[in-house]
């Protein structure tokens, strides 16, 4: 029977079938439980890398030696393994190789909204866009062999939508791929400038081979419905727009988003009237399709912003305007996302917050301490950038400048690309502060292992790296381990090491609040000794709010951390076992 | 035509594992299902929305303003946001917990009053005190499968699918928990 599966873990189910050995992957939203769903097949080695790059270098090394592999990340860890996949493309597979990359138009999660669809393009290798999880099987399982068949690293391109929607899978069992033999190969994996000259010629003439199958393959499909309307569309943005206009129109689906061919498009459109290129984020099938002069209507008809929804696309192309829906008769207060009960990071910030301290920011759930009331977070950039980026503003503005500065970074993103910012202000004679928040898990892509928790990513034991030492190994003489909960030791520790002339590493360490082990007790009760000085609600706390001029915790919601109890300078806050 | 279900609360409150629960209980039926989730950032605590669609076809797998045949809130302020996803003549099933949201907390915004009184004056309003009902089956976490139980009456399943599905989904754990919640639930 079919099952009904998320887009990721039909990717999984493909490359499982497919015969995939190895795949290594950095978690990030929405391409997080491709490889989380591979834990459940034995044969597979899967791992979590400590960043995108070393993860495509692993796959890249195991296609080489052999062994269809993948890589899976969203579309700015893409941006990250960009170096070896432009290499790649010139040295190809031996086993064939897939790289997933989740893109996140509307931004759910995310700090950009690019396109990685141009990725294929700049650097010449070949992608596949399905549209539901049944094709998220489907195209990765075709992605290995023709990976191998055109000796090309293939990309599957996801998004949210179809990353995380479960749809019905239909399964088979796994395909027995043996080993291919490795050989010694100068010419074609060592890419200096002698060999990669003569590759480039390889590159360019694969890219041909590829808009000739481009033509032919069932992946780009067209539906004939007799209309003189033609859509041109992808991705999900096909199930919007059939959705939408049903069999009024009709479509040519390109399965392959990279190369797109040319014959069938001018067939296509030399049968329609009217031509729509319905693509959410970039025009990027629509500028190929007026390279060729074809003329559509394209992106002056939609947006290049966030999602698309079947009603946007009735509006645009059959000039259909929704009912107006049923509207409530006052403003709806929103609901941004915010730091758990019992999060580690509210004590970090409260105290940040408290100094009036310039805040380097980083990716992770602590980009919410930019959230009000604590609006403590002053920049978010990439992964690693609290870091290097701190050094930057120091070295623009000087000492004084740089003693009301600190970076915050929590331990997997330090490990991914945090610790080479801190090598460079050590080398660079930076006096940096970089406070780790080591919460003992990658939090917010749902609790992953990473080389500082002591377990890989099927939970097996291993080496723990230490964030102390490591600190310390590459030259940082102050290093301070200190829980943040304990507001007024750590408001001191950060006090000492922000003033220093010297770098200094602050390791907040408190476990995430969600974890299994982490089990608080009780709940918090607000005593009549309450002088409504309402120190606690700076927390940031979802628990804690003012009722008709009294601070009351919400028993449903507190989870008995204790961080209140430590803040109220009255002791108007106790801690009462649970009913 | 297809069925269209719209799970809305905060996150954090289990709706994730009711969209999961009630796709799985319409396979069964043979439609062709599709369910939408939320991952990452918005559900730390944000409002979050899931989509459950069924029918002979489904394409896309959100669900427009209008378009809702069935809106199941885990929260006042949060059904009160998705009303204008409700077809007209829909059904708003709502538990009647309020959760108070960042901006009312820091005193930026009001918490609107009589949600579920303004709520019916304008749709099909069945409201329900999820969290009394999970605590009587034995845990508060179990809000999830109230609602789920609650909205099973309001669909053509069979009960003895609904129970299947519990039993596939839930960690073993927690069945006996959940089998409760959705009991007092279905036979509110």
């Amino acid at each position: 029977m079919a099952k009904l599966l998320i887009g990721n873990a039909a990717v999984a189910q493909g490359a499982y079938e497919a015969g995939v050995r190895v795949v290594a992957s950095y978690p990030g939203t929405p391409s997080t439980e491709i490889t989380e769903s591979m834990v459940q097949y034995p044969e597979v080695y899967v791992e979590w890398a400590p960043n995108e790059k070393v993860a495509c270098e692993v796959a890249i090394g195991a296609s080489m030696a052999g062994a269809r592999s993948m890589t899976c990340c969203k579309h700015v860890g893409l941006n990250v393994m960009a170096d070896p996949v432009f290499t790649v493309s010139y040295i190809g597979v031996n086993g064939g190789m897939v790289i997933c990359v989740a893109d996140d138009p509307g931004m759910h999660s995310s700090q950009n909204e690019q396109d990685s669809r141009h990725y294929a393009k700049a650097a010449k290798i070949a992608m596949l866009e399905p549209a539901d999880s049944g094709e998220c099987r489907a195209f990765t399982k075709a992605a290995f062999e023709l990976s191998e068949r055109f000796d090309v690293p293939f990309v599957i391109r996801l998004s949210t939508r179809v990353s995380h929607s479960q749809s019905l899978v239909e399964t088979e069992p796994r395909q027995d791929v043996e080993l291919k033999p490795y050989e010694k190969n100068i010419p074609k994996n060592v890419m200096m400038p002698a060999m990669a000259i003569k590759r480039h010629v390889v590159v360019e003439e694969r890219a041909k081979a590829l808009t000739e199958f481009a033509e032919t393959t069932d992946l780009n499909r067209v539906e004939d419905n007799g209309s003189r309307i033609g859509v041109v569309t992808s991705g999900i943005s096909y199930m919007y727009a059939h959705e939408a206009l049903g069999d009024s129109v009709n479509y040519l689906k390109l399965g392959m988003a990279y190369p797109m061919p040319e014959k069938k498009l001018r067939d296509f459109a030399a049968r329609c009237d009217k031509v729509f290129v319905i693509e959410e984020l970039d025009p990027f099938i629509e500028e190929h399709m007026k390279a060729l002069g074809i003329q559509v209507i394209g992106k002056e008809a939609f947006t290049m912003l966030g999602e698309y929804t079947p009603a946007m696309i009735a509006k645009a192309v059959l000039g259909k305007e929704p009912e107006a829906p049923v509207q409530a008769d006052e403003p709806i207060p929103v609901r941004p996302p915010v730091m758990c009960p019992g999060c580690p990071h509210r004590g970090t910030f409260y105290v940040l917050k408290k100094l009036g301290l310039t805040v380097s920011g980083d990716i992770g759930c602590y980009t919410l301490g930019a959230a009000q009331p604590l609006a403590s977070v002053d920049s978010t950039i990439c992964m690693g950038a609290s870091v290097s980026a701190a050094l930057g503003m120091a070295k623009a503005r000087g000492p004084e400048f740089n003693k009301k500065l600190v970076s915050v970074i929590g331990d997997s993103t330090f490990i991914h690309s945090g610790i080479t910012g801190l090598i460079d202000i050590v080398y660079n004679k930076g006096a940096n502060t970089v406070i780790i928040l080591d919460n003992s898990i990658t939090g917010m892509t749902g609790h992953q292992d990473n080389p500082t928790t002591g377990k890989t990513i099927r939970g097996e034991a291993t080496k723990q790296v230490d964030l102390e030492l490591l600190a310390k190994a590459v030259g940082v003489e102050h290093v301070v381990v200190c829980d943040p909960f304990d507001v007024k030791k750590f408001e001191q520790v950060v006090r000492e090491e922000v003033e220093r002339d010297e770098p200094s590493v602050i390791i907040a360490q408190r476990p995430c609040a969600l974890l299994k082990y982490v089990k608080y007790t009780g709940r918090c009760v607000v005593t009549d000794r309450c002088k409504k000085c309402k120190m606690c609600m700076k927390l940031g706390c979802p628990a804690i709010s003012l009722k008709d001029g009294a601070v009351r915790i919400d028993p449903n919601q507190c989870n008995g951390c204790g961080l209140c109890v430590n803040v109220c300078p009255f002791g108007a806050i106790e801690k009462e076992a649970e009913a | 035509m297809t069925t269209n279900i719209m799970i809305v609360g905060v996150g954090g409150q289990g709706t994730l594992l009711a969209s999961r629960i009630l796709g799985n209980a319409v396979i069964g039926e043979g439609y062709d299902v599709k369910v939408s989730e939320v991952h990452g950032m918005s559900q730390r605590g944000g409002s979050v929305v899931t989509y459950v669609k069924f029918g002979e076809k489904v394409y896309s797998p959100i669900i427009g303003e209008g378009e809702a045949d069935i809106v199941l809130a885990f929260e006042l302020l949060e059904a009160y946001r998705a009303l204008p996803y409700l077809k007209k003549g829909g059904r708003i099933i709502v538990n009647e917990q309020a959760i108070d949201p960042m901006p009312v907390i820091t005193g930026a915004a009001a918490y609107p009053a009589d949600i579920a009184k303004k709520l019916s004056e304008k749709a099909n309003v069945t409201a329900i005190d999820a969290l009394a009902l999970a605590k009587e089956a034995g845990n508060s976490r179990a809000v999830n499968v109230v609602l789920i139980g609650l909205m099973a009456q309001n669909t053509q399943n069979p009960y003895e699918r609904w129970i299947e599905t519990l039993k596939a989904t839930v960690p073993p754990k927690f069945l006996d928990v959940n089998l409760k919640a959705f009991d007092l639930g279905y036979n509110h």
